[in-house]
This record gives structure tokens, C-alpha cells and sequence, in this order.
């Protein structure tokens, strides 16, 4: 039990202060190592619940992609240019009301679902039937995601297809003057539309592409 | 005391499963340069030791001896950390690697998952290698290394989907038993294929090597690097290749399980096999690199999103009808 408790403390522990300094951090980069600290531990925590799965999904979608894809754009963007006009303070300003307004919905929310536990745990009796039975992590997620819920989980499917469309088709460009390979037309080719053999005459040479 | 106890046996555990796998790297480095030079008809490392086995312990001594030089405008920490990260990464993973029915350090019933997680979260080492040395080359390497590699990390995923809803569980061990009337490349033939391809795109190597494509970057996102942390890049990257053999030996040759099911083979303890067998699509790793050229990064691109991707769902879709047309879904 010692062993489980240090384990416990040293992983949020690490994951509430990497959470403070991906704010806290000047540089955009360091934020973003910080952001993937911070779900590595979160995910060492959920595999000490027993949630292994969600542990393992969380590490392959928001630190293999999502955050890999995080620090290519960070990566990319002019950084010393965004820190003269970040920092300087004169903006910030405009931006506090509108992120106390979202922060304080977000603790208000956190505060009713863990009210919520704490003083209705019936609410919460459906979750702990799942985890008495005594099948694995996976096959109870699957069980409960493909029968009860199964048209919540297509419908939430959907939404992330539709958004992705949406992403694509608003930043898709077609832009002109671009050369693209064909694949098709390349495999296609035949000798005789690609070489022609002519007989040269001396003194004269030959003209192409008149 | 009791604490203690389980400590060293674990740590025992570890070095037993960890000294080998580094012993093996080595050689590996060796045998690729062999086996390259062979395909081109030279003779490759044939000085140091017989047959020039030596040749990567000469290796390392001499990068040991070298000085470390970090660039006085690079981001030091990172820096330093990014061969760490690539390293460790590439030697964690082999914790679930089975062995055989019993030999495995960590039985896990995610165990296919951490193997992808990890071999994800492998493109960091990268990507902080080479934005840390705050020089154009790695930076470039390491913006190519970052695409790449998270593309063809979908379409590993959607090839491990496939094996999957063949087996029925996320235990490693389970994958390998499943095989035991057929091996799963019978069946998923182009899927092995797809994986192989995908594996070579995913540690780097050629024909897909270009985030260290010499001709262009110079060394990609190791330009920075010297001595031992250059090595550790190395070793992690030889570490990973491996890492990936073994994957693709478990999900479609059957794991550590003998090829056929009669008296003399079943003999042969089950690591035997499976070395066997990460060495067998090893050697399929070196061929390629010494007969396929190196491929241009926008047909890379269209490879990995609209080849394999569609034709991995796509035989998702069939492997489910199939199965479940034949009423042989795996249901415990």
C-alpha cells in the first residue's frame, strides 16, 4: 500500500505542476514538453486505477498525435516574432475576463460531478458495476461501448468525421500553375508517344516542337 | 526486506532482458553492414575479431573516446535529453515482449497497445534532438521525421486491428497462441506486407530514411551530435528496428511458437524461435536498404495516406465480414 501511495503522490504530483508550467513557461516549446509530461502522468495514473486501456489510449492519441502535431505547428511558428507581442502585456488584457468566465464554468463543473460522487455515490453505481466483474478493462469498455451506447458512440464517430471534413474543406486551396505527378499517366506512357527517332541530315539539324 | 528481495529479482529480470537486447544491437549494426555489403559484392567490417564481429564494439569505443561537442546556441537540456528519450524509449518496450509462454517480464493485457504507444512516443527523441540543436538541418530532418512518422503510425494501427479481430485480446501472448493452427501472414498476407513497409517508414530507414537523408540534410537531425550521444541515436534507432522485427514476428510469424507443431521442433525452447524469426525479417530490412532508392518526401506522403490507409480499412471491413459471415469471431 506505501508503494501504491508514493507512486500516486510522485505521478500528480508531477502531472498538477508540469499542468502549472505549461502556463507558466515563457517559451511556446517548453509549454508543449510540459503539455506531454503532463499526459504521460496523467496516463500512469489512470493505469494505477486499473484502467489500463484508457491509460494506453491516452498515451497513443494525445502524446503520440495530438501533441506531436502540437509541437510541429509550435515548432513551425515564428517564435520571437509571438513574444514581443504576447508578452509585453499591453493586449493580455482583453483576453483575462473572457478566460476567468471560462476557468470558473470549468472548476463549477468539476465541483458538481465531484459533489456529485461524494454525496449520491447511487448516481455512480452503474460505473462500479462494471469494474466487479471480473473480465478485463478492454472487454468491459467494448461490452458497455457496442451495446448500450452504441448509437451515442457512431454519433460521436460521426461528429469527429464531420469535423475533420470541415477542417479539410475549409483549408483546402486549389492553387493554379501547380505541376502535379500522374501516376496513372506516367505508368501509361508508351515508347512511341515518348521517343521518336529522326534521321538528322548534316548541316541542318533537326526542329523540335514547332 | 521483503521489498528489497523483489526489487533485485526484478532488476535481475531486467539486466537479463536488457543486456542481451544491447549485445544484440550491436551485432545487428554489423549485420546490416554485412549483409549490404554482400547484396553490393564487397566485403563490409571483415578486420576486427573473426569475420569482423568486433567491428561494433570497435565502434563504440571509439565514439566513448570522442568529445561530446554541444552547440553553445542550442537549447542545452533538450539537447542532452533527446538521445536519452530516443534510448530508453526503444529499450522500454521490450518489457512485453514474450519469450515464450512464461518468459515474459511483464504479462499485460494491453500489451499490443504499449508496444504502439511506445513505438509513438519514439518520434520525440527526434523532434527534440533536432529543434534543440536550433540549427536548419535538424530541424528540417526533424519536421520530416514528425509527419512521417505519425503517418504511418495510422496505418500500423489500423494492420493491428486486423490481427485483433483475429485474436480477440490485447494480450501479446494471446496473439502468439492464436497462431498456433495458422500463422496469421497466411490469412493477412498484404497486411504483412503493409506492416513491413510501414515498419521500414516508421524507424527510419531506408528506402524511407529521410529525415537523415545524407545527400540532402547532411545527417538530418543528428547533424549536432557527437561521441556517445551520437551513438546512443544510433543504438536506439538499431534498438527500435528491432523492436519492430519482433512486433511483426509476433502479430503475423507466429511469436516463439515453432513453425511446425512436430516432436524434434517443439524441443527448441520458444526464444530461439522468435530470434529466429526477428532475424529472418532483419535480414528482409537490410536487403531492402542496399536494393531500393530512397523516395521522394511527397510520394512518401501519398503512400502512406492514400495506398495504405484505405487498403488497411478496407481489409479491416472484409476481415470483419468475413469473420463474422463465418460465425468465427473470437468470443470468450
Amino acid at each position: 500500500m506505501i508503494a501504491h501511495a508514493i507512486f500516486f503522490y510522485t505521478f500528480s504530483i508531477i502531472a498538477v505542476v508540469s499542468a502549472i508550467m505549461v502556463t507558466a513557461s515563457k517559451n511556446t516549446v517548453h509549454s508543449v514538453f510540459f503539455l506531454i509530461l503532463d499526459f504521460i502522468s496523467i496516463s500512469c495514473l489512470f493505469i494505477m486505477i486499473g484502467a489500463e486501456f484508457l491509460g494506453m489510449i491516452m498515451l497513443i492519441v494525445y502524446v503520440g498525435a495530438v501533441a506531436v502535431l502540437f509541437l510541429f505547428v509550435v515548432m513551425m511558428l515564428n517564435v520571437a516574432q509571438q513574444k514581443n507581442q504576447w508578452f509585453a502585456g499591453q493586449q493580455s488584457s482583453k483576453h483575462i475576463p473572457v478566460g476567468l468566465i471560462i476557468s470558473t464554468l470549468i472548476f463549477v463543473e468539476v465541483i458538481i460531478v465531484i459533489g456529485g460522487w461524494k454525496y449520491k455515490p447511487e448516481i455512480f453505481d452503474i460505473n462500479n458495476s462494471i469494474s466487479q466483474v471480473s473480465i478485463s478493462n478492454t472487454h468491459s469498455l467494448g461490452q458497455i461501448l457496442y451495446t448500450d451506447y452504441i448509437h451515442v458512440f457512431q454519433i460521436s464517430g460521426m461528429i469527429l468525421l464531420v469535423a475533420m471534413v470541415g477542417a479539410i474543406v475549409l483549408t483546402f486551396r486549389q492553387r493554379s500553375g501547380v505541376k502535379r505527378q500522374s501516376y496513372i499517366k506516367q505508368i501509361s506512357r508508351e515508347r512511341a508517344e515518348g521517343v521518336e527517332v529522326l534521321e538528322v541530315q548534316s548541316n541542318k539539324g533537326v526542329k523540335l516542337d514547332d | 526486506m521483503e521489498y528489497l528481495s523483489i526489487v533485485f529479482q526484478e532488476v535481475y529480470k531486467i539486466l537479463f532482458l536488457l543486456v542481451p537486447v544491447l549485445v544484440s544491437v550491436a551485432m545487428i549494426v554489423w549485420l546490416d553492414r554485412r549483409v549490404w555489403a554482400f547484396v553490393q559484392k564487397r566485403q563490409g567490417p571483415n578486420v576486427v575479431g573473426p569475420f569482423g564481429l568486433l567491428q561494433s564494439l570497435a565502434d563504440a569505443l571509439k565514439y566513448i573516446f570522442k568529445e561530446i561537442i554541444i552547440p553553445s546556441s542550442s537549447n542545452k537540456v533538450i539537447f542532452i535529453l533527446a538521445p536519452i528519450v530516443t534510448m530508453t524509449l526503444a529499450l522500454i518496450a521490450w518489457a512485453v515482449i514474450p519469450f515464450s509462454a512464461t518468459q515474459v517480464l511483464a504479462d499485460i493485457n494491453v500489451g499490443i497497445l504499449y508496444l504502439f504507444a511506445v513505438s509513438s512516443l519514439g518520434v520525440y527523441g527526434i523532434i527534440m534532438g533536432g529543434w534543440a540543436s536550433n540549427s536548419k538541418y535538424p530541424f528540417l530532418g526533424a519536421i520530416r521525421s514528425a509527419a512521417q512518422m505519425v503517418s504511418y503510425e495510422v496505418s500500423i494501427g489500423v494492420i493491428i486491428i486486423n490481427v485483433l479481430l483475429c485474436v480477440g485480446s490485447l494480450n501479446l501472448n494471446d496473439i502468439v497462441i492464436a497462431q498456433q493452427n495458422m500463422w496469421f501472414v497466411i490469412p493477412l498476407f498484404p497486411m504483412f506486407v503493409i506492416f513491413f513497409i510501414s515498419a521500414l517508414a516508421e524507424t527510419n530507414r531506408p528506402p524511407f530514411d529521410l529525415p537523415e537523408a545524407e545527400a540532402e540534410l547532411v545527417a538530418g537531425y543528428q547533424t549536432e551530435y557527437s561521441g556517445m550521444m551520437y551513438a546512443m541515436f544510433w543504438l536506439g534507432e538499431y534498438a527500435n528496428i528491432l523492436l519492430m522485427c519482433a512486433m511483426g514476428a509476433i502479430l503475423f510469424l507466429g511469436g516463439w511458437m515453432s513453425p511446425i507443431d512436430v516432436y524434434p521442433f517443439t524441443l527448441v525452447p520458444g526464444a530461439i524461435w522468435l530470434i529466429l524469426k526477428i532475424l529472418l525479417l532483419f535480414i528482409l530490412f537490410a536487403l531492402v536498404k542496399a536494393i531500393v532508392p530512397r523516395y521522394r518526401y511527397d510520394q512518401l506522403m501519398r503512400l502512406g495516406w492514400k495506398v495504405f490507409l484505405p487498403l488497411s480499412l478496407i481489409w479491416v471491413v472484409l476481415t470483419a465480414s468475413y469473420l463474422f459471415y463465418f460465425n468465427l469471431l473470437p468470443v470468450n
